[in-house]
């Protein structure tokens, strides 16, 4: 336990996946609770990762503790299989777990996301792992755990239903554009992490198991696979998604999240696709947006 | 024909290789030495050992030197390592009476059994630039990594001031050990209201800065608790263990800690006779400031139990346990400079159709 | 190492563990962790091991997955009475054998008939519903005669296993009535896990 003689620095080696197993299954466990109580954040000892927290902790505890020598990761951030931090939780896998990797939706058994569900649907025996930087869909009404605590074990979620319509009193909308609350299999209110509120539909009856880690916050949540999920609404104000007028410049699609590029400082802009791996599927099928050049 | 941009994997690489480069600076100067900083940067590891909760010198030294001087990113590494190594069970508590006292000194009697011990101490220092720091001096022989002589006498052993105030039962008595295994705030999650040990262990690795400003504010009058430093000690306690395959104690050896106790207010009833309360520092190494400002933030904390009124912030016991971990809030302050384009499409969107919708409203309205 | 003589504490022929126990383990779990997301689906498990009787195979594999010393264990009295069992979990898990069944975080059922009520386990709290216990039940296969709603399921399935309490409708209509309170199950039988999470609907096929 102390330290070494000069230049004798101990030898450092990982377990496979980087968590030594007696936390993976404290984490097993998480899951399986989270599981059986569908969108009720059970508390786990999340623990120290060798990335920032904020950056993916979570969801990584949850991809370690879950990952299986056979699995097929992707790993993805903003939508991008290509941004530096999904390159660098992919990277950290590849490494300490060696496990094939890819950038198809289609081909992964493990998906690890933040901020965007895919657009190709996911099916059966895949896994969706979220970052969530806060569990709590109360936390910015009620910022003390010992109270949401409360709210949720009462399934008292007026608090939530207040705040949405005073966003509609004051801005004629609901002002809530990601991280939008839904309830899930009638029960807890959940936030299902900051995705645009233009992938909450997907959340609902997807045939894939969806997980969902705090590592921060500490929180493990889960929704089983083909289980109703609600987002928060009013009769007078149902729940609507955005929708561009715009297709993606790439590849056409329409009906896709999009990320807007600015191309200069004159007003010039495009958008394209947010799912890279949907957008270049579409175009090696040979989809051309007005802003693709002809050959791939 | 636009190009998206790509190559996160390529920008990685290179930036790491910058912070290589940079890190090792001038390279017709000698790479700096573990044992250099161990030995001259000693606050620096230290600190980084108490937040880092990871008591190994060499480590902190190098995770000193990896992070480029930066302690939060170095306290991040170990605590990193940390986590992955195995638990072999709880010490048995630390006997802070027995601790070899380096230094020593009590705020509330002049002189007592064992006398002040100034010690290795910035206190009374002029704080003036000394230049001739600034010329790298020769080794003087061959460094000895044990050896702390040079200080005055050999270290002894000193009653606690708070046992003595104990003995007349003039302060709340130290809480007693019931046996049981602590909370383990890094084994398993934190729920409010906490308890003691979850308390002081959460301090113990909180922020230094955060715990000097909230033990600041106390002193200013947002929960003021008219504290005194009864005693600051600093020096060298064994650590013992109890194997349950022995059935007897081994020491593991010895580590530094400063151990501060604040003499407080009294409480008392019209059934109890009034005594002065207490408040607990902890840290590893020579961490003085981080001990008080621990102590007065512990005592801040224990409002409910002491019957005080709450109200600061020094106070709010979820507030400030769930904010004292700086490599918690470093990483989720700085997530915010990763991408965050899509939610920010969103919002786009929202206030662009919002501001249509008013511009509309006004143009009906004026026609 | 130990104070005592080696044949005090370790049955001379203690059957072995996993053979990989990073890799069965995580396998194992995962067969658990589908059979919970989708309840009546029997997900194959396969290990290789030789547990005392009358603990099951695959009872063992679940056991050697998910406990450890944070994990208090409960054996039915079919188990209890076999202490070479208590041996083999104790030494391959370091879980704490625990005699009430109210301090068990899982329980090891290999009588499914003679099984406890569920309200004997802990059910959790309405704070925290996750404080509850997770039953490893032991049968002997899989078949029908219920039929199964609930999340994870799309619209109903059939399910069946033998044997089981004659009331374990009845049973389980009581844990879902307690949702998000309750207790979970994993029914263990040859080659396979079937779960029953306290959030499921059980029927009469």
């Amino acid at each position: 336990m102390n330290a070494q003689a000069a230049g004798g620095m101990p030898e450092i080696t990982y377990n496979f996946a980087y968590l030594d197993e007696q936390t993976k299954r404290m984490i097993r466990r998480a899951i399986l609770k989270a599981i059986a109580v569908p969108g009720y954040q059970v508390p786990f000892a999340a623990r120290e990762m060798p990335m920032p927290y904020g950056w993916g902790t979570g969801g990584v505890q949850v991809t370690a503790a879950v990952l299986g020598p056979d699995d097929v990761l992707k790993v993805i951030d903003q939508g991008a299989d290509d941004t530096t931090n999904a390159v660098a939780i992919r990277g950290f896998f590849e490494k300490t777990a060696r496990v094939a990797t890819t950038t198809s939706t289609q081909a992964a058994t493990l998906i690890q996301t933040r901020h965007r569900v895919p657009e190709t649907p996911l099916r059966e025996n895949q896994i969706l792992v979220y970052q969530v930087p806060i569990p709590e869909p109360l936390r910015f009404l009620e910022p003390r755990e010992t109270e949401t605590r409360q709210l949720h074990a009462l399934a008292e979620y007026g608090l939530m239903h207040v705040k949405l319509y005073e966003d509609i009193a004051r801005h004629g909308h609901i002002a809530t554009t990601y991280a939008y609350p839904v309830e899930v299999a009638g029960r807890y209110v959940m936030d299902p992490s900051p995705i645009p509120k233009f992938d909450n539909p997907k959340l609902d009856d997807c045939p894939a198991l969806q997980l969902f880690g705090a590592g921060r916050e500490k929180r493990i949540y889960a929704i089983p696979p083909h289980t109703r999920v609600r987002s928060l609404d009013f009769e007078d104000h149902p729940f609507r998604v955005q929708r561009f007028a715009q297709s993606c410049a790439l590849c056409a699609a329409s009906g896709v999240y999009l990320d807007e590029v600015i191309l200069d400082d004159k007003g010039g802009r495009m958008f394209v696709c947010s799912d890279t791996d949907y957008c270049n599927g579409r175009q090696e099928a040979g989809h051309r947006g007005e802003m693709a050049g002809e050959g791939a | 024909m636009y190009v998206a941009a790509k190559g996160g994997e390529k920008a990685i690489r290179n930036a790491h290789a910058l912070l290589a480069k940079r890190r090792r600076g001038n390279t017709n100067l000698p790479s700096i030495t573990l044992d250099q900083i161990a030995q001259q940067l000693t606050l620096a590891v230290d600190r980084v050992m108490a937040e880092g909760s990871l008591y190994d010198v060499e480590l902190a030294a190098l995770a000193v030197k990896q992070a480029r001087g930066d302690l939060i990113e170095a306290i991040f590494l170990i605590r990193a390592f940390r986590t992955t190594l195995p638990r072999f069970g709880y010490a048995r508590a630390l006997d802070t009476a027995r601790m070899l006292v380096r230094r020593r000194v009590s705020a509330t009697y002049k002189d007592l059994p064992g006398g002040q011990l100034l010690g290795p101490t910035f206190d009374y220092t002029h704080r003036l630039l000394d230049t001739s720091l600034g010329v790298a001096d020769e080794a003087e022989g061959v460094a000895d990594q044990t050896d702390q002589a040079g200080e005055a006498e050999a270290p002894v052993a000193m009653p606690r001031v708070t046992d003595l105030l104990g003995q007349e039962g003039l302060i709340e008595g130290a809480p007693a050990d019931d046996g049981s295994e602590p909370f383990d705030i890094t084994r398993a999650p934190v729920s409010f209201p906490v308890d003691r040990s979850t308390r002081l262990q959460t301090l113990a690795r909180g922020d230094e800065g955060y715990l000097l400003a909230l033990g600041y504010s106390t002193q200013r009058g947002y929960g003021r608790s008219h504290p005194f430093v009864g005693e600051i000690r600093f020096g060298d306690v064994e650590v013992m263990f109890e194997a349950p395959e022995l059935g007897f104690e081994v020491s593991l050896g010895t580590v530094q800690v400063t151990e501060c106790q604040s003499v407080n207010q009294f409480k008392g009833s019209a059934t109890t006779p009034p005594q002065f309360t207490r408040g607990y520092g902890l840290v590893f190494g020579q961490c003085e400031r981080k001990a008080m400002s621990m102590a007065l933030v512990e005592r801040a904390l224990r409002w409910e139990e002491l019957g005080e009124e709450p109200g600061a912030p020094a106070q709010d016991e979820e507030f400030v346990l769930s904010h004292s971990d700086n490599v918690q809030a470093t990483g989720f302050v700085e997530h915010l400079k990763l991408p965050h384009y899509v939610d920010f499409q969103a919002e786009l969107d929202l206030v662009r159709r919002m501001r249509a919708e008013q511009a509309a409203e006004m143009k009906e309205a004026a026609e | 190492m130990s104070g005592t003589s080696p044949d005090d504490t370790l049955t001379p022929c203690l059957a072995t563990g996993f053979d990989d126990p990073v890799m069965d383990g995580q396998a194992t779990f995962r067969a658990a962790m589908w059979a919970l997301s989708r309840p009546g689906r029997i997900e194959p498990v396969t290990p290789s091991l030789t547990p005392p009787a009358p603990l099951s195979p695959e009872a063992a594999a679940l056991v050697l997955a998910l406990c450890d010393y944070e994990t208090p264990l409960w054996l039915d009295p079919a188990l209890a009475l076999v202490p070479d069992v208590a041996a083999f979990l104790r030494f391959h898990t370091g879980a704490p054998i625990v005699g009430d069944a109210r301090e068990a975080r899982f329980a090891l059922i290999a009588e499914p008939v003679e099984m406890p009520d569920f309200s004997d386990f802990a059910q959790g709290t309405p704070d925290f519903p996750d404080a509850s216990a997770t039953l490893i039940v032991q049968v002997q296969g899989f078949g029908g005669g219920l039929v199964l709603e609930g999340p994870g399921i799309k619209g109903r399935t059939a399910f069946g296993a033998a044997p089981l309490p004659a009331d374990f409708i009845a049973r389980m209509a009581a844990n879902r009535a307690l949702f998000p309170l309750g207790v979970d199950l994993l029914l263990a039988g040859a080659g396979g896990v079937a779960g029953l999470p306290r959030s499921v609907t059980v029927k009469e096929g």
